[in-house]
């Protein structure tokens, strides 16, 4: 379970507080108006940004002062979510060791992984030769080879068209049920958060609210979910 | 953080390499004797003649810089290329080279006899002034056409279409922008020319020509006097150091910049007066740079027949030196570079203020007790010459470092790429076109350079450059012509070999 214990970002005037649990294996999307402060709770939940007061706890375990790559989590960015310049298949390959020294099993994982997501044999190309679908897979495969618990999402397919975006919402339950992991997503589409289901958590005016359901949260919006929605 | 430690290891050695010496420097010339006369003759020429040559270089490039910015014409990719050439053009050659045009039995000579005309003498303060316009005027122009094409081609558009005439464009539009851009430009080539040590050895010289740099030499050389030449190093590392930290942070001109492709339509230029006047401005800068390289070429080829074997074994000690020297730069550069803190930066632009010649009077007094300082004339060579190359090296790899690790950095770091895998897998890959230009960059420089070995090399013992100079001192000038040619070709060699492979398989 992850747990934002009293936690305070302070960025300049901006302030954002966050007290809240999230269960084990959900699907929760962070929705919000833009400038709320999402991505910011998501860089504090991956160890990129340091909250000014408070813990972030995993199972108990406080995390807080973890280095970004020790926390059990993976990501996925809005872009450069691969290095260009390696291969897809050395990009899937450093989600299993930072030094690339990867044994013949390892590999043979990585491939796998590949195949998975739909990228079969392409783990030669580099990552300019895919397309912006593809890539999004890529990154996909590694976090299948990280198998982390936590799998933090960032608007990671904002520039992809609608169906394709839904095709790869799919994917992304399928990989974090696969793993078991529990899976937080920054969306600033509603229609993203309605076709994930699950929870989810509201961040605006301030507060990271804990997280209730989606459909619950859409059906009747509070105020602030109110102005950002239009209705 | 970790990731500074070799920073921190680098900035140690760099700053315990430069400010050893000068310590050293400053204990020996206190108990030196009282400053000479010659000494102040020596200060005023050094000053005189880098004001003469930045105020020259500065006012020449202003036109051909506005020629270049409003005028497409053919080969203007390859004279812009051009102007960024002397940068790694060995000086020992370009003085050849200008010899060749305005020596005695020069070019310009040999047509001022023909018109029954006096001849002109190269040497003495306005061959110095001529070596450093020639260096500096493509630098100029780079940093000053760089200004023009900051201005948006808009606004040439509007006073068109206010029907501007070209005097009233140039009070409105170009005339700020000189005055923003000028002051540092001047800057940089006065700093550059306080510390000019091979042209006023080759072309300079006598009481009435001499530079601080010159004159530190020669107190080694002739007189070997530690004392003296340690009061001069003193006295030049406070005329460079103080002109090399104004210019260095207030103007920042990077003259090795892309982005000059551009020709920006001018309205009110499109008369025949003014076409003509770029084209003679284009034309005299093209007949400057491209005649004296002109000249080494053919001089060389005639001379490379006679060229004795000490050339070749100096020609194999340079390269080598440029090697170590290159690498050494860059791992330097880059431990500093991504360390991504200011004092990185400021350490690694010591070097700017500090004279080649001046931490070698300091190194020279450190070892001079304990070991023959000929003796050790190839590390400290290299060593300098990095030291020399590190501030270039810094600003060309300190920007993609910066790049690579906001784009990247936060992906890194998820997934654990610390020390050495990060090295491998982000910094290098990203940074490749970066190192290889400044290898290439670190490489030529060494290899051109004729200064601190000087001080170190005995008599069968020479680098390239210096064994260059010890043939025009013998008046061989044809092996000297086959040398340079030689030393030419190795220096543009190293460039082009590392910069191709930096270039190389390159993903976006």
């Amino acid at each position: 379970m992850l747990t934002l214990e009293g936690v305070v970002i302070r960025q300049d005037a901006f302030e954002l507080r966050a007290d809240l649990d999230v269960p084990d294996g959900a699907r929760v999307s962070v929705i919000g108006p833009s400038g709320a402060g999402k991505t910011t709770l998501l860089n504090v939940i991956a160890g990129f940004f340091e909250p000014s007061a408070g813990r972030v706890l995993w199972d108990g375990r406080d995390i807080s002062r973890k280095p970004p790559g020790e926390r059990g989590i993976s990501l996925l960015f809005q872009d450069n979510n691969l290095f260009p310049h390696l291969t897809v298949a050395q990009n899937v390959g450093l989600g299993i060791d930072p030094g690339l020294r990867l044994t013949r099993d390892q590999k043979d994982r990585v491939a796998a992984a590949l195949e998975r997501v739909g990228l079969a044999g392409m783990g030669a190309r580099k990552p300019g030769q895919l397309s912006g679908g593809q890539q999004g897979r890529a990154g996909l495969a590694r976090i299948l080879v990280q198998g982390k618990p936590l799998i933090l999402l960032d608007e990671p397919f904002a520039a992809l068209g609608p169906a394709l975006r839904a095709e790869m919402l799919g994917l992304v339950e399928d990989v974090a049920s696969e793993i078991g992991a529990t899976l937080l997503m920054v969306s600033h589409d509603p229609g993203d958060a309605r076709r994930l289901g699950g929870l989810a958590i509201l961040v605006a005016e301030g507060r990271a609210e804990p997280p209730v359901e989606v459909a619950k949260l859409l059906e009747t919006p509070p105020p602030a979910l109110r102005d950002y929605l239009g209705h | 953080m970790t990731r500074s430690g070799p920073g921190w290891v680098a900035a140690g050695i760099v700053a315990a390499l430069i400010l050893g010496p000068l310590v050293a420097v400053f204990l020996r010339a206190e108990t030196g004797g009282r400053v000479l006369t010659s000494d102040w003759a020596a200060v005023r020429f050094t000053i005189l003649q880098a004001v003469l040559s930045a105020v020259l270089s500065i006012a020449l490039a202003i036109p051909v810089a506005r020629a270049l910015a409003r005028r497409a014409f053919w080969g203007r990719g390859i004279l812009i290329t051009l102007l960024g050439a002397p940068f790694i053009l060995p000086v020992i050659v370009a003085v050849l080279g200008l010899l060749a045009v305005f020596g005695r039995a020069g070019i310009v000579n040999t047509g001022l006899a023909w018109l029954g005309l006096p001849p002109v003498s190269i040497y003495g303060l306005q061959g110095v002034v001529l070596a450093h316009v020639f260096f500096n005027l493509p630098l100029a122009t780079r940093i000053i056409l760089q200004g023009w094409q900051g201005i948006p081609a808009e606004r040439f558009r509007l006073a068109a279409n206010l029907g501007l005439s070209g005097v009233q464009v140039a009070r409105v539009l170009e005339w700020p922008m000189l005055r923003a851009v000028v002051p540092g430009a001047l800057m940089v080539v006065f700093a550059i020319c306080l510390s000019s040590f091979a042209v006023a050895l080759t072309l300079g010289g006598g009481p009435r020509a001499t530079t601080v740099e010159l004159a530190i030499y020669q107190a080694f050389n002739f007189d070997f006097d530690l004392g003296r030449a340690a009061r001069l190093a003193v006295v030049q590392l406070v005329l460079a150091g103080s002109a090399a930290a104004v210019a260095f942070w207030a103007a920042v001109p990077a003259g090795f910049g892309a982005g000059l492709g551009r020709v920006v339509r001018r309205w009110e230029a499109e008369t025949w007066g003014a076409r003509a006047l770029d084209a003679t401005w284009i034309g005299l800068a093209a007949g400057f740079l491209i005649v004296p390289l002109a000249m080494i070429f053919l001089n060389g080829v005639n001379g490379l027949t006679q060229v004795p074997g000490v050339v070749w074994r100096a020609a194999g000690v340079s390269v080598a030196i440029a090697l170590i020297s290159t690498l050494l730069c860059i791992a330097l550069a880059l431990s500093l570079a991504m360390a991504r803190r200011g004092w990185a930066e400021v350490v690694a632009l010591m070097g700017i203020a500090v004279s080649p010649l001046v931490i070698g009077t300091g190194l020279f007094v450190i070892v001079n007790p304990w070991i023959d300082p000929t003796r050790l004339a190839v590390p400290v060579t290299a060593l300098v010459n990095a030291l020399m190359a590190l501030p270039f090296a810094m600003r060309v790899l300190a920007p993609d470092v910066a790049k690579a690790e906001a784009d990247f950095g936060r992906l890194a770091d998820a997934l654990s790429l610390r020390g050495w895998a990060r090295l491998r897998w982000l910094i290098l890959p990203r940074l490749r076109p970066a190192l290889g230009f400044s290898a290439g960059l670190a490489g030529a420089l060494s290899m051109g350079d004729l200064g601190v070995v000087a001080l170190f090399a005995d008599p069968d013992f020479a680098t390239l450059p210096l064994q260059m100079y010890r043939l025009m001192g013998a008046y061989r000038m044809e092996a000297a012509a086959g040398a340079g040619l030689i030393l030419l070709a190795l220096s543009l060699g190293i460039f082009w070999i590392f910069d191709r492979g930096g270039r190389g398989d390159v993903d976006a």
